[in-house]
């Protein structure tokens, strides 16, 4: 079968079981934007910038547990994406992207619309490929596929030069991946999972530190089984919410800089923490020398380096989170373990004198209100995609997830301009679900113009503005431990938010009285279409807890 | 915390940017290349870096596992506590004043090293040998007035049944 570049791209696209890519178009890729506008299997939703390409990509992935694609040109199309490369990257999220590059003879030559995206993206890529023959086009297809998924995933980069997209050669599928120098180990050390077993008999003051690994390897059910039978409290990373129900009265709340009171002191306080798919982020370790100090530490990872980075571990395992609690449930069958009463007791008076807590009062509405609401009035089910910021923080205290692949966030890198194409993406994947974008008025307006693609594809998302007309996060820390100089934060210079959404064809609501919060939301989440609510806020609300950066995570900032 | 020398031996692709990914990930993460030496080995698809860092114990632990998630990575091999053989290569420049002759030709003599090329005022000294070699001959040489030096990083092989 004789097929152009353009055509084996596609084609292998499509075989991974994929039906959507986002992407925009540029002379470098004009062949391959040829080629999609002359058939039905794969569905192209042009973006408005291709920094949202990447992120609608990367919540595709994550929403629809595969992988996303984005698609863009050479030269500032493909260096616009950068930013969600690097997002993909820190949250371990499989993207494959494909960029136009000039034709081979051009490279090298400073050729118009040229970079060396293979060179900008190589720190912030699992890998990435140019592909100068087209012999090796399908098979490097597959390999960015297989890197991008499996092991732990990532984005990977594959640049094609304009000419291998033209060229036509007799295509052959090249089969299965194999790379001698890459093999993920999946299957834990076996006398290691013993070992856990016999650490959670042990232990007197147990808690589960679950992460974004947890999520990415489905491991979700085995996880909560795991600390249903030993009676183990369970805290998460903003990347593992969603991975132990947050309804389950054995749910501590989310952990560190932001984290709930008790679940930073249980972490202060433990003598045996069983970290899944973590990575111990400084936002979540707060003083290293101080995290943690009583306990003895259980790491499950599948990346050797996460192992011994930032912590040093007493129990190790290498291995698929999924494979490895399935392993330890199955040697604790016929065990019998602790209750814990007295720990558990100690976390509840923890979690009774010092709750999330906030002040709704009559006149001003506060943002965890409006969060509280959304989350009472879709009852826990919509996906959630965030801004960056405190509007992030106050979705993954206020909002309870139950589920695993509900809660979207650019939660290493912190994009702002993250959650509106995010929320594109998980509605792409997922066209049956109600997705909310969580943002704030800063970080909305830095990717404000994928309304456009939302519109224009017909993919329904409800967005939700925290209007505090300040960037608050930034604000916040000027209050605490800048004086109060509040500079260049303030924002109060702003678009109207709801002309704005009409100008783009969606509707916009208002709202500035607490007692109209929970209709508007109901209004905004009944209505067809894309709907943006905007919440006048209390200006000056900050996020609490709060660890001040370097301080132990135990040495919270209360209300 | 104390620094110790680590020399690792480390099979490659041999593609364009692969040195570049791993130079990148020794940047990126402030570790730090005391040596490198990149050459092509019998297979034709694969090249052998053998690298010197000098870093504390836990350091070289995360070097090895980074280097290893390189996808261009085929094998890690840390030649330290192994027995290996080693060897260094340098070309030394150095004035040879009339007076100086018979002194620098003595310190040859005894390193085993060998005149390559004479100049009206200078010799060029070709050295081989471990990293210990190298720097005493240079002490040794530093007052004739070493004019340039060119050094090739270590290269270093495991000995039979070390890897």
């Amino acid at each position: 079968m004789k097929l152009t570049g353009a055509q084996i791209l596609i084609k292998m696209i499509r075989e991974e079981g994929i039906d959507t890519i986002f992407g925009y178009p540029g002379g470098a890729v004009i062949d391959i934007y040829d080629t999609l506008a002359k058939q039905n299997d794969l569905k192209h939703i042009l973006v408005r910038h291709e920094q949202g390409a990447v992120h609608a990509a990367d919540a595709y992935a994550r929403a629809n547990k595969s992988v996303g694609v984005a698609l863009v040109t050479s030269g500032p199309g493909a260096t616009n994406t950068v930013t969600g490369i690097a997002s993909a990257y820190c949250d371990s999220i499989p993207v494959v992207i494909f960029t136009g590059q000039v034709p081979t003879a051009l490279i090298g030559n400073d050729a118009f619309q040229e970079v060396d995206i293979v060179g900008i993206t190589r720190p912030c890529t699992k890998h990435n490929y140019l592909v100068k023959d087209i012999n090796k086009l399908a098979s490097v297809i597959k390999e960015a596929f297989h890197l991008a998924s499996s092991g732990r995933p990532g984005p990977v980069l594959v640049d094609l030069p304009k000419n291998v997209m033209q060229t036509e050669i007799d295509f052959k599928n090249p089969g299965k991946v194999s790379l001698k120098s890459y093999k993920p180990n999946y299957k834990p050390n076996k006398k290691q999972l013993n070992r856990v077993v016999e650490l959670i008999q042990k232990a007197k003051r147990p808690v589960i530190f679950a992460g974004g690994g947890v999520i990415l390897s489905q491991a979700s059910k085995q996880l909560t089984s795991l600390a249903k039978i030993a009676n183990i409290p369970v805290t998460a990373s903003l990347m593992g919410l969603g991975a132990f129900p947050g309804s389950n009265p054995l749910w501590l709340g989310m952990l560190g800089m932001h984290g709930t009171y008790r679940a930073n002191m249980s972490i202060g306080n433990c003598d045996l923490m069983i970290a899944a798919g973590v990575r111990f982020d400084d936002r979540v370790t707060g003083n290293i020398e101080k995290f943690a100090p009583h306990a003895k530490i259980i790491q499950i990872d599948i990346d050797p380096t996460s192992i011994h980075k930032n912590i040093k571990v007493q129990c190790p395992i290498v291995g698929d989170c999924k494979t490895a609690l399935k392993g330890i449930l199955q040697l604790m069958e016929n065990k019998i373990f602790n209750e814990n009463a007295t720990w558990l007791d100690q976390i509840k008076a923890w979690k009774d004198t010092t709750p999330l807590r906030y002040d709704q009062g009559k006149k001003i509405i506060k943002p965890q209100f409006v969060i509280e609401k959304l989350y009472d009035l879709t009852k826990g089910n919509a996906i959630i995609t965030t801004e960056v910021g405190q509007n992030q923080m106050w979705a993954a205290q206020y909002y309870h997830f139950n589920k695993p692949n509900h809660f979207i966030t650019s939660g290493g890198l912190g994009a702002m301009g993250f959650g509106l194409p995010a929320a594109i993406g998980a509605k792409a994947a997922c066209p049956d679900k109600l997705v909310v974008d969580i943002a704030g008025d800063g970080s909305i307006q830095m990717n404000i113009q994928e309304l456009m693609t939302a519109i224009e594809s017909k993919i329904d998302v409800k967005i939700v503005i925290l209007n505090n007309q300040y960037l608050g996060m930034v604000r916040q820390w000027q209050e605490l431990f800048y004086d109060k100089v509040y500079s260049s934060t303030d924002m109060a210079n702003a678009p109207d938010f709801v002309k704005l959404a009409e100008a783009y064809g969606a509707k916009g609501f208002r709202c500035d009285r607490p007692d109209e919060v929970e209709s508007t939301l109901s209004k905004g989440l009944n209505s067809k279409g894309t709907i943006v609510m905007e919440f006048m806020v209390d200006r000056e609300e900050s996020v609490y807890p709060m660890v001040p950066a370097g301080e132990a995570i135990t040495e919270m900032l209360l209300v | 915390m104390k620094t110790n020398r680590y020399l690792l031996s480390i099979l490659v692709d041999d593609e364009p940017g692969v040195l570049s990914r791993i130079a990148g990930l020794f940047s990126s993460r402030a570790f730090n290349i005391d040596s490198l030496s990149v050459a092509n080995t019998t297979e034709p698809e694969i090249s052998r870096i053998t690298m010197v860092t000098k870093c504390e114990p836990h350091i070289i632990e995360q070097i090895k596992k980074q280097l290893n998630k390189l996808i261009n990575v085929i094998t890690v091999n840390d030649l330290t506590d192994k027995k290996y053989v080693q060897r260094q290569l340098a070309l030394i420049k150095v004035n040879a004043q009339p007076e100086k002759r018979a002194e620098i030709l003595r310190i040859v003599d005894i390193f085993r090293c060998k005149i390559v090329d004479v100049g009206l005022f200078h010799y060029t000294i070709e050295m081989s040998g471990n990293s210990d070699k190298h720097d005493a001959i240079i002490s040794l040489l530093t007052p004739m007035g070493i004019i340039e030096i060119a050094s090739t990083g270590t290269i270093a092989l495991a000995r039979e049944n070390g890897r």
